[in-house]
């Protein structure tokens, strides 16, 4: 656009925007040693002591700020960690850094003195396969239980000996009471596993100065269900659909089978024909707009226990909704609706009906959103409580990884719909909500109007697939029975899930299944930002902060 | 005179002393369909025990108790359209300790299979447990998984399963219901847990795992065991 200001090129930047490897490699020196082709983009081969300073190249100077994900995973002759790079301001452009560790000594540099969002990440990949990073600040177990024996995800890995998992009951909770200094008066204080505000099954471990937190560890893992061991062992074709729809189970199914779809499509370069794409656009923000009011509903009833109204409200809309997407796709939660290159079936006969139920809803969904707003947002007591609290600066937004609702309620105007396009969206207009306040009343709004927005997209839908012509409704292109897409062909890919950005990794190995799936959840990323939004706060507000995350913890553990 | 008119004659007579006690003129919240129903006596007669099981089917305090999917399912009952308060189990408690039913809705894993015992048994008795989903049956679709619990009847016993992945609210609400009759008449669910108690870490067969394991555990602490081959 022409009124803007000019965009300052970075380095390895052309100015058709797009990436010059070579001048990218160029920067970064001897640290590259081997660049390898992976299909959403290049990839160099970086020494295993020289991460941190290659990090931080690629992001100073670069432009690079955006750590998507970290992908570990074993060879038969050696350990690999993928960190996934990309930019805030366009993420097509991409780059990946491998970094390979003997399997005799498996340790690299961690990542986390650059990218806050790497100890996490580093910390799994530590927890699942194995992977040790010197200089990491916090090196433990994430997901399974501190005496879990082996590393799951490792290829020898024998799942059939017995574990021990222990049973604290005997240990003193006051014990640990007093954590800080001697003269310090804390407290230190287990909220969850099984408490109402933590939205599943999250521990909190917490210390407290009086009511003020000090310092606050989530502790996950308690809905850890094995989902990429699952993957991993069902083939591209069928089996690995129903999935998607379980990790973020707050009805986004289609937003993640989605992720899934894309990048097995991309893998295996399937076509997907246009009306299919408009079918998966309208049913996927449909998707959206039931996990935003959900979201929404459970922030309400957080912040000032409303049950009755906008808890109820919101779950009456959500049955709405839910009615909408039964009839297209025969399940209320779990729709394994999407196939690869297509859809399962064609919208329900007969198709008129259909159309009006969801004009109906489109058209009375803008007053309902005007309620909500009255309710939630015009109301002084919610005000008072979410305004200024859990804040979240957008420079620490990019550097925990935060993506959705939550990072463009601190301002950024980051949405992979738009940035990086696929589906129909690019063709529809709409537009994408950010927020400058940073708080939680912030992230509320951005996903109410959101809400609106989806709206939108789903009434474009509705009048094109009103209009398209009967002779060209092709549902599915023509896909191989079985899939196997070409040996050691490695692919990143991610859509805007309802939380953020969900991204997968596949790696083939040649066969019908996949040799590595890996999952990028959004909600595990923006969970690691808490501690910026509670520390130092009230615990009631730590709690709306918690809330304004929107965190589902099965997305979280996976 | 024949037993039938014996006991008209009876009651007859506990008509008129009533009356007689309340003077002319009844008040009409006496003429109950109640009062219709049980004939001229105010009073039922029954067990205690019976009366208990009664009370206790249409007045059911569930605990808030949300794990997988199946809670965002399990909400829906408790929303608008489902609404499970029209039968007497629509009031969530957040604390086990004022809880009498416990709906387990979602996958188990081994990291909180140990939590799940430790809620358990803060329930005052009696208890129920409604497991709700395949995964609180078998594992459901993540069966396979290494860190999935084959069930929650690993864990503690359970008197309704309600299947599906998920099932649907209307499915809960029957399930509800079964538990509610089998409540009221006094029936108890079939034990069929396997371990049930957790064993002590000191009682543990010696193998090189808990040999492994026996520097960092106490002996007194309770821990689970997970023997994946014996599935």
């Amino acid at each position: 656009m022409s009124l803007e200001q000019p965009h300052q090129l970075d380095v390895g930047e052309t100015p058709e925007g797009e990436l010059d490897y070579d001048a990218l490699a160029d920067l970064l020196g001897e640290s590259v040693i081997d660049r390898e082709e992976h299909i959403n983009c290049e990839a160099f081969v970086i020494r295993p002591d020289d991460v941190a300073r290659a990090l931080s190249t690629l992001r100073e100077e670069a432009g690079f700020d955006h750590l998507s994900c970290v992908t570990a995973q074993e060879y038969r002759d050696r350990y690999e960690s993928i960190y996934h790079l990309k930019k805030y301001d366009d993420p097509t452009q991409e780059l990946s850094l491998v970094v390979p560790t003997t399997r005799e000594n498996p340790a690299s540099q961690s990542g986390a003195s650059v990218f806050d969002t790497a100890n996490w990440h580093e910390r799994e990949a530590y927890d699942l396969v194995g992977i040790e990073y010197d200089d990491h600040p916090d090196l433990r177990r994430i997901l399974l239980p501190e005496t879990w024996q082996g590393y799951p995800l490792s290829l020898d890995y024998n799942q059939d000996k017995p574990q021990i998992v222990p049973l604290r009951e005997h240990v003193n909770p006051m014990e640990t009471r007093n954590k800080g200094a001697d003269d310090s008066d804390t407290m230190f204080l287990n909220i969850g596993p099984h408490h109402p505000a933590t939205h599943g099954v999250l521990h909190l471990r917490t210390v407290l100065d009086g009511e003020q937190v000090v310092d606050v560890d989530p502790d996950i893992g308690y809905l850890h269900r094995c989902e990429e061991q699952m993957c991993q062992q069902s083939t591209y074709r069928h089996q690995i659909m129903p999935y998607p729809d379980r990790w973020d189970y707050i009805s986004a199914g289609i937003l993640n089978e989605w992720a899934y779809a894309r990048a097995a499509e991309d893998l295996a370069d399937l076509d997907v024909p246009e009306y299919a794409q408009v079918i998966r656009t309208m049913s996927a923000e449909m998707c959206r707009i039931a996990a935003h009011l959900l979201a929404v509903g459970t922030f309400a009833l957080d912040i000032y226990g409303d049950f009755t109204a906008i808890f109820m409200y919101a779950i009456t809309d959500r049955e709405r909704i839910e009615n909408l997407l039964e009839d297209l796709t025969g399940q209320r939660l779990m729709f394994n609706y999407l196939r690869l290159g297509g859809v399962a079936w064609d919208l329900p006969e007969p198709r008129d009906r259909y159309f009006e139920k969801v004009r109906e809803f489109t058209d009375q969904f803008p007053d309902r959103l005007e309620e909500y707003h009255n309710l939630l947002t015009n109301n002084e007591l919610f005000q008072m409580r979410v305004i200024d609290t859990g804040i979240l600066p957008p420079e620490e937004a990019k550097r925990y990884g935060c993506t959705g609702p939550v990072l463009r309620g601190s301002g950024v105007d980051y949405d992979l719909r738009r940035d990086d396009p696929y589906g129909y969206y690019d063709e529809l207009e709409w537009d994408v909500i950010t927020d400058d306040g940073c708080d939680n009343f912030a992230r509320a709004r951005v996903r109410l109007e959101e809400m609106r927005q989806s709206i939108r997209i789903i009434e474009q839908c509705v009048d094109l697939l009103e209009e398209w012509p009967e002779d060209d409704r092709q549902i599915q292109s023509n896909v191989p029975r079985t899939l196997k897409p070409d040996s050691d062909t490695e692919i990143y890919r991610a859509v805007e899930g309802a939380k953020g950005e969900l991204g997968i990794y596949i790696r083939s190995d040649g066969t019908d299944k996949p040799a590595r799936f890996k999952i990028r959840s959004p909600a595990f990323c923006n969970l690691q930002s808490l501690e910026v939004m509670a520390e130092g706060e009230y615990v009631p507000d730590m709690v709306a902060a918690l809330g304004s995350l929107d965190i589902v913890l099965g997305e979280v553990d996976r | 005179m024949s037993e039938n008119t014996e006991l008209h004659d009876t009651l007859e007579q506990a008509q008129s002393t009533q009356e007689a006690r309340m003077g002319s003129g009844v008040d009409d919240r006496f003429n109950s369909k109640l009062r219709k129903a049980f004939g001229a006596s105010p009073f039922v007669l029954t067990k205690f025990d019976q009366f208990m099981n009664w009370v206790r089917g249409n007045s059911m305090f569930v605990l808030l108790f949300g794990i997988a999917c199946c809670s965002i399912e399990m909400m829906h009952h408790y929303g608008t359209k489902h609404d499970v308060d029209r039968f007497g189990a629509g009031v969530p408690r957040a604390s086990p300790r004022q809880a009498d039913v416990i709906i387990v809705p979602g996958t188990i894993v081994s990291k909180f299979g140990p939590r799940m015992k430790r809620v358990y048994d803060q329930m005052p008795e009696p208890k129920f447990v409604v497991s709700m989903g395949s995964c609180t049956i078998s594992g459901g679709p993540f069966q396979e998984g290494y860190n999935v619990i084959k069930g929650v009847e690993e864990i503690i016993p359970v008197d309704i399963h309600v299947p599906g992945c998920p099932p649907r609210p209307e499915a809960l609400v029957y399930g509800i219901l079964k538990l509610q009759e089998q409540i009221r008449a006094g029936e108890s669910a079939p034990v069929t847990v396997k371990p049930y108690e957790l064993q002590q870490f000191g009682e543990l067969e010696g193998d090189a795992l808990v040999q492994k394991l026996a520097d960092e555990i106490d002996e007194d602490d309770l821990v689970m065991r997970y023997d994946w081959a014996q599935v």
